[in-house]
C-alpha cells in the first residue's frame, strides 16, 4: 500500500478519482458512432454464412452451382477452398490432461454443432448472400447429438466427435488440506446438487469483420470489433504464416458491448481475411442476430455436486465440490470451469477444500468466457451451501458468514488452490467483514425479518438473500501503453486494448493527466490499431484498469521525466526546481520563465534537420510501458436482495437490491459503479429470466429476443449501490478490475432470497434461472 | 386489373419513394424488399440508426416515423413512402446537445452506445406526448429497448432529471 | 435476416386489393402492420412471392365507435385504439388487454385486425375478442362473409381466412349495460407473449349476481379457449370466495393445456386457475361501480 501513498504524497491527483463525464458520448448520442457496420466500406463485398441446421451430421456432398449462378453472387468457399487455413483454432487456456479435439475454421468433413460454419458466400450485398444460401444443396448424414453434460456421461452413449472414446474433454481435481478425513469427521455435512443452465452474452452489436488487401504495400488491414486486437493479429499471423507487421488488426473506435464472446477467437475471423487475400476486393461479414444466437460462444451451464462440513458452531471445516462442465462442441479454453474451481471458496476461510472438474464435450456451440466467467456458478453454489448451513443450525444467513469470514489482518491470505493464470490462489487485499456489515446494516435485517413474519401471515412471501464474492481480475501477462509528445504539443495516450463501452477514453485521459501533470484537455487517448503499439493482450477478465491502468501510468511518468529535462535544458536549470502544469513547465519560484509542451516538442521531437542537440537532451519524447503483474488481483463484494414471491405464479419481484463493492482505489466512481449497475443487470438476467434452451437433439430452442427473455427496464432495478476500498498492493495505482463484478453474485443472491421466501413450503431451489416454471415447481414438488 | 407480368423485370422491383428525413425531403428509388433501416443506413448514410435484432425486440433501429416512435427493422423502405422521418442525427442542433442527450451523458446512461439511438428516438416520442414524472413511467418508457450494458439505472435518472428541469422551466415561466 | 425478395404491390382501394389477392392466391401474404409477418420475413420462415401492402387503403384505415359498437378497420393501428378515451371507457377490457400487448413501438405500427388474422394462440387480442363476441368481416373476390371470433380461430397461427380472403374488419358489439371485464395475464416479462391469460366479462344483476360470464384463456390452446364449464360454475352466483374457489380447482382439474418452451402444461393447468380467480374478483371488485347507488 506504499505505492497508494506515494501518488498521493507526490503528486496533486486532480483527475482520478473524479467521476468525469465520458468523451466519447457526444459522437454515441449524436449518431456519430464508428462501429464496425458504420464504417464506409461501400466497397466491400458482403458475406453470409451457411450454417449447420444439424447439431451432429457428417457432410457428404455441397453443391454450390445453382448458388453461384445468382445475379450478384461473386464466390463461395467451402473447406474445401480453403485447404491453406483449415489449421487448429487452439483453446485459449489448456491444460495437459485435455482429452483435444480440433476446432477448424469450418466444417470439413463433421458438423459438431447448429450453427458451425460450412459455407461462406460472397456477393454484392448482403441480402443478396443470404439469397444464395438458400441455393446451396448439402446432403447431410445426421448423427445422433449430445445436448447436455448429462447425455455426454451415459455409458454408451452417443461421441460428440466420431472416433473420441470419451465424451469426457477434462478431468481436473485440485484440493487443499485433506478434505476425504474433514468429511469422515466433520459434525455436520450437507449436500446438494445445483444446476446451472446456458446464457449468452448478447451485446446489442453482433461480432464483424471486415478486411482489405494492399498490393502494393503488401498489407492486410483487418476491422474485427474484438475485444483482444492483438490476440487475433497473432493468431491470423500464425495461421497465414504472414509476420505480424504484415497484419494490421483495427478494433473500431466504437464497440457494441463484448462481455466475453468477442474475445474469444472464431472461424470467420480467419476466413474473412484470407478470401480477400484470394479475391483481391474487400469484404465485411456483420453477424446478424440469428447468427448471434447459435455461433456466438455461451457460457454457465454446469452441474454441481456439493457437500459441506461443518461444527455446531456453523464453522467450516470442509468443502467438496464435484461439477460438471458444458464445454460445448470444441475447447475454445479452460478458463471458465477452471475459475469455477478457484472462485469457489470465495472470502471464506476452508481449511479444506476438494474441487473436481469434468468438463464435458457436447454438440452445441462451445462455450467461453461471458461476463462473470465461471464465477457466478460457483459464487451460487457456495452462498447456497452457507444459507443451508444457517438454516440447518437455525441461523441467521449474515450470522453464518460473519463467522467464517477471511479477516481484514489476514492479507494476503493463500487459500490454498491455484488460480486460472496459473498463480497461487492468493487474495491481495480486502475487508470482508466491512462488505457483509455494511449490507447487514443497509438492509436491516431485524427489521427485515419482523416484516417478513407480518407478510406471511397475510398470505405474502418475502424473502432476503444475501451472496458474497472474491473476484480474481487483473490478469497477466502484460498490457501495454504508449504515451507520446504529439508535434502539436498534445499528449496522445495509446491502448492496445479496446474497450467496449467502457470509457477508456476519458479514464486513461484522466491517468496520463494526473501522471505529465497536464492539463487533461490536452490528453487524447486512442485504442485497439496493432499498428499503433506493437504488443498487447486485450480486454477480458477485468483485467484492463490493473493492467492498462499502470502501464498508463508507468509510461506517463517517464514522459513526464522527459518533459521536464528538455525543459531544464532550455531554461538553463535544474530539473527539481521544475513544475508542470497546464501546458507548459516553469520554474516554481519564477512561474513566468516556462516553456511550452510544444517548444518541446519542437526541439525534441520536430527538431531541425541535420543539426545536432546537446547531449543530455532526451529526443523523440515518446514512451512505452509494459505492465506485468505478478498474479491476479482478488476484487469482492456482497449482493443483498429482497424478493417477493407471487406463490401461484411463481412469478418473483425484487423489492430493493443492495450491491457492496470493493476494487481498490477508484479511477472514475462514475464509470464503475457504470460497469457494477450494468453487470448486476447481467445477473437480474440470469438469476430469473435467460436461458439457451436446446432441444434433446442439440437444436436450439431460444433464437429470438422472445424466446430468450433478455431483462428491460421493468425487471432490473436500480440496486442501492456502496463501496469498500481495499487498494490492491500489487499495482502502483492500487486498482482492481470492476466488470464483472455486478453479475457475479447477484443469481446466488436471488436464488437464497427465493428460497427464504418459500421456506414455509420447504421449498428447494436447486436451478437457474428462476423462471415461473421452476419456482412453481419448488413449491409443488415439496408440498 | 391484371397482375402486372413486367414487376418480374428488375428495374421493376425498385420504387420511387419521396421521403422527409430530419426535415429534408428528397427521392430515392428503392429495392422493395430493402428494410427501412436498411434504407436509412446504406442509401441515406446516416449510421446513427443500428440494427440489433431485425426481429423488432431489441429497439436499437428504433426511429420516428410521422411522430410515432416505430422499429425501422420492421418496415420496408417503400413503406414510407411520403412520410417523415426524425433519426438519431436530427437531435442535436449545430453539434448542441439536446437537453435529453446532455441528461444522458450527465447520468451514465450509456456505455457502449449501439443501443443508444434507439432508446432517444422512443423518448423523444414518448415526452412529446407528456411529461414522465415516476420511476415507473420511466421505466415503461425505456421497455421497448434492450440494452445490456447500463442496467438502465442512468437513463431512468436522465429521464427524471429531464422531466423535472422541464416541469421546472414551466413552473418559473 | 434479410427479407427473400418479393414483388410489392400496394393497392389504395378495396376491391384493388380483392382483385390482386384473388390472382395471386396462395402465393401472396397480406402486409398490414407487420410486426408479426416481417420478423418472419427477415428470419425466412416464410418468403411469399408477393407481398400485398393494404397500408394505403384508406377504407381500412377507419374506426367507429356508435350505438351499435365499435368497428375497426384492417388498417387501423393498434395504438390508435388504445390511445381513444371513448373506446377505453366503452371496452375498459379491450384497452386493458391493447397495454399489454408487445411495447408502444409495436402497437404503433401493429394493427388490430392483423394481429387477429396472425391468430397467435397466446396473443392478447384474440382472446379479448373471443370474450368480446366480436365478428370478423371478412372479404373477398368472390364474397364477404362474416365469422363469429370464436369460430375464427382454427389452430395457433391458423384462422378461418381463405388465401384469397381478407380481414378487413373487427366488429366488437356494444357491451350489456352494467358490463364488466378483467383482462389478467401471467408474462415472463412486461410485453411477452403470455404464459397464460384470461380476459373476463360478464354482468352484474340486481340481485348481485353474476350472469353472462365469458371466461377466454389465451396461451393454454391453439385457439383462445373459452372456458364454457367454468362460466357454468359461475354464472347465476354471487362470486363468492367459494365460488372462486371451486372455480379455480375446477379449471386446475379440467385442463390438458398445451407446452412449449415457455412453459409446461402442468403450470399452465395450475396457473390457469389462479388467473381465472384471479380475473373474477376482478369482476367482484367492480360490483359496487356496475350497480351504481349499492
Amino acid at each position: 500500500m506504499s505505492q497508494i501513498s506515494e501518488i498521493k504524497e507526490n503528486l496533486t491527483v486532480t483527475n482520478i478519482g473524479r467521476g468525469m463525464i465520458r468523451r466519447e458520448d457526444p459522437r454515441l448520442l449524436t449518431g456519430q458512432g464508428k462501429f464496425i457496420d458504420d464504417l464506409p466500406f461501400s466497397d466491400f463485398y458482403e458475406a453470409a454464412i451457411l450454417r449447420s441446421p444439424h447439431a451432429h451430421a457428417r457432410v457428404v456432398s455441397i453443391d454450390t452451382e445453382r448458388a453461384l449462378k445468382l445475379s450478384g453472387v461473386i464466390a463461395i468457399y467451402t473447406a474445401a477452398d480453403l485447404e491453406p487455413i483449415m489449421k487448429d483454432l487452439p483453446p485459449k487456456v489448456s491444460h495437459p490432461k485435455l482429452n483435444y479435439q480440433i476446432r477448424l475454421p469450418m466444417v470439413k468433413e463433421y458438423a459438431n454443432y447448429v450453427g458451425e460454419p460450412i459455407a461462406v458466400v460472397v456477393a454484392e450485398n448482403r441480402y443478396i448472400a443470404e439469397d444464395a444460401l438458400d441455393l446451396i444443396e448439402i446432403e447431410y448424414e445426421t448423427l445422433p447429438a449430445v445436448a447436455s453434460t448429462h447425455a455426454a456421461l451415459r455409458k454408451g452413449g452417443p461421441k460428440v466427435h466420431i472416433g473420441s472414446e470419451s465424451n469426457v474433454a477434462v478431468h481436473i481435481i485440485q484440493k487443499a488440506g485433506d478434505p476425504e478425513a474433514a468429511l469422515k469427521t466433520a459434525p455436520h455435512v450437507i449436500r446438494e446438487t445445483f444446476k446451472i443452465t446456458r446464457g449468452g452474452g448478447h451485446s446489442i452489436e453482433g461480432r464483424g469483420v471486415a478486411a482489405r488487401f494492399d498490393p502494393i504495400t503488401q498489407q492486410l488491414t483487418v476491422w474485427d470489433n474484438t475485444q483482444a486486437p492483438h490476440y487475433v493479429r497473432q493468431m491470423l499471423a500464425t495461421i497465414y504464416g504472414m509476420t505480424e507487421d504484415e497484419i494490421r488488426l483495427i478494433a473500431p473506435q466504437d464497440i457494441g458491448g463484448g462481455f466475453g464472446p468477442k474475445a474469444q477467437f472464431y472461424g470467420e475471423e480467419v476466413v474473412i481475411p484470407w478470401i480477400v487475400m484470394q479475391m483481391k476486393h474487400p469484404v465485411k461479414w456483420v453477424e446478424d442476430r440469428w447468427e448471434n444466437f447459435i455461433s456466438a460462444t455461451m457460457e454457465r451451464s454446469q452441474t454441481h455436486r456439493v457437500e459441506v462440513g461443518f461444527d455446531e458452531d456453523g464453522h467450516l471445516l470442509v468443502l467438496k465440490d464435484v461439477f460438471e462442465h458444458d464445454q460445448g462442441a470444441y475447447c475454445v479454453g479452460l478458463q471458465v470451469p477452471t475459475i469455477t474451481m478457484s472462485t469457489l471458496p470465495g472470502p471464506y476461510v476452508i481449511p479444506n477444500i476438494h474441487s473436481e472438474l469434468i468438463s464435458c464435450y457436447t454438440n452445441i456451440v462451445p462455450t467461453s468466457s461471458l461476463r462473470g466467467a465461471g464465477r457466478p456458478q460457483a459464487v451460487t453454489v457456495m452462498e447456497r451451501m452457507m444459507d443451508r448451513i444457517a438454516e440447518h443450525l437455525g441461523m441467521e444467513p449474515a450470522e453464518i458468514r460473519r463467522r467464517n469470514l477471511i479477516q481484514p489482518d489476514q492479507f494476503p491470505y493463500a487459500v490454498g488452490l491455484l488460480f486460472r493464470d496459473g498463480s497461487p490462489l492468493t487474495y491481495d487485499s480486502g475487508n470482508y467483514p466491512a462488505l457483509l456489515e455494511g449490507a447487514v446494516d443497509r438492509i436491516d435485517i431485524v427489521k427485515f425479518r419482523r416484516d417478513q413474519a407480518e407478510a406471511r401471515s397475510q398470505g405474502r412471501f418475502l424473502g432476503l438473500g444475501l451472496s458474497m464474492y472474491v473476484e480474481g481480475t487483473g490478469i497477466g501477462p502484460y498490457e501495454g501503453a504508449r504515451v507520446r509528445l504529439t508535434n502539436s504539443g498534445k499528449i496522445l495516450v495509446t491502448l492496445a486494448a479496446s474497450p467496449q463501452g467502457q470509457g477508456y477514453e476519458t479514464v486513461y485521459a484522466q491517468v496520463a493527466a494526473d501522471a505529465i501533470g497536464v492539463d487533461i484537455d490536452l490528453v487524447e487517448v486512442r485504442h485497439g490499431d496493432t499498428s499503433s503499439i506493437p504488443y498487447g493482450q486485450g480486454t477480458f477478465a477485468s483485467r484492463v484498469t490493473a493492467t492498462a491502468g499502470p502501464a498508463v501510468w508507468e509510461a506517463s511518468e517517464l514522459l513526464k521525466s522527459d518533459l521536464l529535462a528538455v525543459a531544464a535544458s532550455l531554461l538553463k536549470c535544474d530539473v527539481s526546481s521544475l513544475a508542470l502544469s497546464g501546458n507548459s513547465v516553469f520554474i516554481e519560484s519564477e512561474p513566468e520563465r516556462r516553456v511550452l509542451l510544444y517548444d518541446i516538442a519542437l526541439v525534441s521531437n520536430v527538431g531541425r534537420h541535420g543539426m545536432s542537440v546537446p547531449r543530455d537532451l532526451p529526443i523523440a519524447i515518446e514512451r512505452t510501458a509494459y505492465f506485468k503483474p505478478v498474479q491476479a488481483v482478488y476484487s469482492s463484494g456482497i449482493s443483498a436482495v429482497i424478493v417477493e414471491v407471487d406463490p401461484e405464479t411463481g412469478k418473483i419481484e425484487i423489492l430493493k437490491s443492495l450491491l457492496g463493492h470493493d476494487c481498490g482505489n477508484v479511477l472514475n466512481p462514475m464509470i464503475v459503479e457504470g460497469q457494477i449497475l450494468g453487470g448486476h443487470a447481467h445477473g437480474i438476467g440470469n438469476a430469473i429470466y435467460e436461458e439457451a434452451r436446446y432441444s434433446e437433439d442439440g437444436q436450439p430452442q431460444a433464437v429470438s429476443y422472445l424466446d430468450y427473455a433478455l431483462p428491460t427496464a421493468i425487471e432490473v432495478p436500480t440496486p442501492e449501490l456502496f463501496h469498500v476500498f481495499s487498494p490492491s498492493p500489487l499495482n502502483p495505482l492500487g486498482v482492481k478490475g470492476a466488470g464483472e463484478g455486478g453479475t457475479i453474485p447477484v443469481p446466488g443472491a436471488v436464488a437464497n432470497a427465493v428460497e427464504d421466501a418459500l421456506r414455509p413450503f420447504g421449498s428447494r431451489i436447486c436451478e437457474l434461472p428462476l423462471t415461473p416454471e421452476r419456482v412453481l415447481r419448488a413449491i409443488y414438488d415439496h408440498d | 386489373m391484371a397482375v402486372d407480368e413486367s414487376r418480374a423485370d428488375p428495374v421493376e422491383d425498385k420504387s420511387w419513394i419521396s421521403v422527409t428525413i430530419n426535415g429534408s425531403k428528397q427521392d430515392y428509388l428503392v429495392e422493395q424488399r430493402l428494410s427501412l433501416a436498411d434504407f436509412i443506413r446504406n442509401q441515406v448514410g446516416l449510421k446513427g440508426t443500428h440494427l440489433g435484432c431485425e426481429h423488432g425486440s431489441c429497439g436499437a433501429c428504433t426511429v420516428i416515423i410521422d411522430d410515432r416512435a416505430v422499429r425501422s427493422c420492421l418496415m420496408f423502405a417503400v413503406q414510407s413512402d411520403g412520410s417523415s422521418i426524425e433519426t438519431v442525427e436530427g437531435l442535436a442542433i449545430d453539434g448542441v446537445l439536446s437537453p435529453l442527450q446532455e441528461s444522458f451523458q450527465a447520468n451514465h446512461a450509456l456505455q457502449c452506445g449501439f443501443c443508444t439511438s434507439g432508446f432517444l428516438m422512443s423518448l423523444v416520442a414518448r415526452l412529446r406526448e407528456g411529461p414522465i414524472d415516476t420511476e415507473s413511467e420511466a421505466r415503461e418508457a425505456l421497455s421497448g429497448n434492450i440494452c445490456r450494458c447500463t442496467g438502465y439505472s442512468g437513463m431512468v435518472a436522465a429521464i427524471l432529471e429531464q422531466s423535472n428541469s422541464i416541469q421546472g422551466i414551466k413552473e418559473n415561466s | 435476416m434479410k427479407s427473400a425478395p418479393f414483388k410489392y404491390y400496394v393497392p389504395s382501394e378495396i376491391d384493388e386489393a380483392l382483385e390482386l389477392l384473388y390472382q395471386l392466391g396462395d402465393e401472396a401474404k397480406i402486409l398490414a402492420g407487420g410486426q408479426s409477418l416481417v420478423p418472419m420475413l427477415n428470419y425466412r420462415l416464410l418468403s411469399p412471392a408477393n407481398l400485398l401492402d393494404i397500408n394505403r387503403v384508406s377504407e381500412l384505415k377507419r374506426y367507429s365507435l356508435t350505438d351499435e359498437g365499435l368497428k375497426i378497420g384492417a388498417g387501423v393501428r393498434q395504438r390508435e385504439i388504445e390511445l381513444s378515451p371513448e373506446i377505453e371507457l366503452a371496452f375498459p377490457v379491450l384497452h386493458q388487454a391493447l397495454t399489454n400487448v408487445a411495447h408502444v413501438q409495436i402497437r404503433n405500427r401493429g394493427t388490430i385486425c392483423g394481429s387477429l388474422a396472425h391468430a397467435d394462440s397466446a396473443a392478447e387480442l384474440p382472446s379479448v375478442m373471443v370474450a368480446l363476441g366480436a365478428q370478423m368481416v371478412i372479404r373477398s373476390g368472390v364474397g364477404d362473409r362474416a365469422v363469429k371470433a370464436e369460430e375464427f380461430f382454427k389452430f395457433h397461427l391458423t384462422s378461418d381466412l381463405e388465401p384469397a380472403e381478407i380481414l378487413t374488419e373487427v366488429h366488437v358489439p356494444k357491451l350489456p349495460a352494467k358490463t364488466v371485464g378483467a383482462f389478467e395475464e401471467v408474462t415472463r416479462r412486461k410485453g411477452d407473449f403470455a404464459l397464460v391469460g384470461a380476459a373476463l366479462l360478464g354482468q352484474w344483476d340486481a340481485n348481485g349476481q353474476i350472469q353472462n360470464c365469458r371466461i377466454v384463456c389465451s396461451g393454454v390452446a391453439p385457439v383462445p379457449l373459452r372456458l364454457r364449464f367454468a362460466e357454468d360454475i359461475v354464472n347465476g352466483t354471487d362470486l363468492s370466495d367459494q365460488v372462486l374457489v371451486n372455480v379455480q380447482q375446477s379449471v386446475m382439474d379440467s385442463l390438458d393445456p398445451t407446452e412449449d418452451i415457455h412453459t409446461s402444461s402442468h403450470y399452465r393447468k395450475i396457473v390457469t386457475g389462479v388467473v381465472v380467480r384471479r380475473g373474477l374478483s376482478r369482476l367482484v371488485d367492480q360490483r359496487g361501480a356496475a350497480n351504481g347507488s349499492r
